[in-house]
């Protein structure tokens, strides 16, 4: 045990005092994952602008003048907001940049459409701002689904058959789902997370075994009246703190960027505040142990520094293959899947960012095989770190 | 006390060493002398437990270096061939971690650390990180760090290689002052008057083999040379012959 504890207290003051070892662990990890992401959802959201099942607020002028064209507008997920008081400020409202879009009925609306004039009602948008081009061809869209509609009644109404009027009927077929395109995200979260814990130990798994041998301090180190046990406990146990405080500040760090992001735009709302964000941290925890000693006995097997670090990069990447296969095939959570680590854990992270009741048995396998897969390669690493060849 | 009993080593297909026996007693320095590939190195790896040897056996203060190893060790100062420290930690810390590793009590670490700082001369530098450090400087925190733990048997491999010779010289003097407190030091080198110069008992290995051994006034006179250069010569040429 005082073994034990000399050589994690060592290890913790070495590495805190390396810039590489810090700026992997402190920077790197939790940087990156949540630059990415915003960076991704982003992109998503500027595809998603004109997608017809997310809400969009239209102001409109007149609103009082048309009750029933104001009722199908909200039946198409338009949100009816009061836009500018006169008339007249309605295009200075959208030249300015106030509103994207501003409909305008005219007093006249109901008077027209009674005396079967075609009605006149005015759309204001800027189309050279992408945005207000958006706004304004969902608005568009809208009003003439209310053309068709209406033209239907006064046809039906004449005693000929409506669909007269639509000689060719124009069926597109969106495959994509906004759950499909979260659940991609989402996927892409919980890999940065599993990232930023392997980073964050990756430097003090090297050296373990890479790294004193390549410094010459592993044959004295050797030499000393203590099992090599205690050394390599001590040593993954140190990984294991930097990748938790690496893991620490990444869910941190995602939890602030999800304030800043527009997701609602995507229709996604992630329940991601901070009770989850303690949840990941618990859940992912018993990963830390299997990734350090993934990591150190991976390295053990290395010659040298700069090899250590090639194959760890392969092992950065590893994780991800089962989360990118169950994204591929949208498989949903099954008692099976838990016993697979990193996996187990994208899977309950879904479910806990989706707020969907969290299955107990899955999060106890899941905290369960992961630990005793992590308890295995450290017993691993420990045999081998007995033999000869770990010299070199 | 070190003795080596008929140890045999191999790497693959490499021999290295081929039944090396020999004792280092107490209050005595031993010196092996040998070419660079002789086994010297292999041996004394051996003796500080990082190797098994294939056949034969090895025991430190009786302490067998396979079976008991844990005992062995306790009772060794080992200093490797291209030691090196921790980069980011102080000459004094790199010394503090092997006290405490080799179990000083935690109230005598600090006390301890500082005599053997002013015993090899340190202090000018003892609170910088190592980092940049000469050869020189890194040499005596290693050699510092190997004695803290005050064993009996000190086990140096090649230590003076590429020291100047200041350091050169108050290295010799500390493995005098070993010496005359009783420890049993055991060094290699492939330098002879160095050898020469200090050792009690010279075992002359070539080949993985012992050559010739004894007192140098013995080895001197068995080989017919007057010269150690000449002994050694004309030892590792018995065992080529051989």
């Amino acid at each position: 045990m005082h073994t034990f504890l000399t050589v994690f207290f060592k290890e913790i003051l070495d590495n805190i005092r390396d810039r590489r070892t810090l700026a992997s662990a402190l920077i790197m990890g939790p940087i990156f994952g949540p630059v990415m992401f915003a960076f991704v959802i982003n992109l998503s959201i500027d595809r998603a602008l004109d997608d017809a099942e997310s809400i969009m607020e239209l102001p409109v002028v007149g609103r009082e003048h048309a009750p029933n064209l104001i009722r199908f507008l909200e039946s198409r997920n338009i949100d009816i907001v009061d836009g500018p008081a006169e008339i007249d400020d309605a295009a200075e409202a959208v030249k300015s940049g106030v509103h994207d879009v501003v409909l305008v009925i005219p007093e006249s609306f109901g008077e027209q459409l009674a005396d079967t004039i075609p009605a006149r009602v005015e759309l204001y948008s800027d189309e050279a701002n992408s945005q207000g081009e958006k706004e304004a061809r969902r608005a568009r869209n809208a009003l003439s689904a209310y053309n068709r509609q209406l033209a239907a009644i006064r046809l039906s109404a004449r005693g000929v058959n409506p669909l007269l009027m639509r000689p060719i009927n124009i069926d597109v077929v969106d495959v994509s789902t906004p759950s499909g395109r979260s659940a991609m995200l989402l996927g892409m979260m919980s890999y940065f997370f599993i990232f930023a814990l392997l980073m964050g130990g990756m430097y003090l798994a090297i050296d373990t075994t890479a790294g004193e041998r390549e410094r010459g301090s592993l044959e004295p180190l050797l030499s000393l009246p203590v099992t090599r046990g205690q050394l390599i406990l001590g040593k993954i146990m140190a990984a294991c703190v930097f990748m938790a405080a690496s893991l620490m500040l990444s869910l941190m760090s995602f939890y602030v960027v999800l304030k800043f992001m527009p997701l609602e735009q995507l229709g996604m709302t992630p329940n991601f505040g901070l009770p989850v964000v303690a949840g990941a941290f618990f859940l992912l925890l018993p990963f830390i142990l299997l990734g350090a000693s993934l990591m150190t006995l991976v390295a053990s097997f290395t010659k040298s520094y700069k090899e250590a670090q090639t194959w760890l990069s392969v092992v950065l990447i590893a994780p991800t293959l089962p989360i990118l296969i169950v994204s591929i095939l949208t498989l949903r959570p099954k008692l099976e899947f838990m016993f697979i680590p990193s996996l187990s854990q994208h899977l309950i992270l879904v479910d806990m960012v989706k707020n969907e009741p969290l299955n107990g048995l899955h999060v106890a396998i899941s905290v369960l095989s992961t630990l005793v897969f992590g308890v295995i390669l450290t017993w691993v690493c420990a045999r081998l770190y007995r033999r000869e060849g770990l010299l070199g | 006390m070190i003795r080596v009993n008929g140890i045999h080593k191999s790497f693959g297909a490499v021999h290295a060493v081929r039944g090396v026996s020999f004792d280092a007693p107490d209050g005595k320095i031993t010196g092996l002398l040998g070419p660079n590939g002789a086994g010297k190195s292999t041996t004394l790896r051996v003796l500080y437990t990082v190797l098994k040897p294939d056949e034969g056996s090895a025991s430190i203060d009786g302490a067998d270096v396979v079976t008991d190893s844990l005992a062995a060790r306790k009772n060794i100062g080992a200093l490797p061939h291209g030691a090196g420290l921790y980069p980011h930690l102080t000459a004094r810390e790199n010394i503090a971690y092997y006290a405490n590793l080799c179990g000083i009590d935690k109230a005598e670490v600090g006390d301890r650390v500082s005599s053997i700082i002013q015993l090899l001369e340190i202090e000018e530098f003892a609170d910088r990180r190592t980092k940049g450090f000469s050869h020189g400087q890194r040499t005596k925190v290693s050699l510092a760090r190997a004695l803290v733990h005050d064993p009996q048997n000190v086990i140096l491999d090649e230590t003076t290689n590429g020291l100047n010779v200041m350091a050169t010289r108050s290295l010799r003097r500390l493995i005098l002052k070993l010496k005359d407190t009783g420890r049993c030091v055991l060094f290699s080198s492939h330098v002879m008057q160095e050898v020469a110069a200090l050792c009690d008992d010279i075992c002359i290995i070539a080949n993985g083999q012992v050559a010739i051994d004894g007192p140098l006034e013995s080895i001197r006179e068995r080989t017919g040379q007057e010269d150690l250069e000449e002994a050694f010569v004309s030892a590792i040429r018995m065992v080529g012959e051989a």
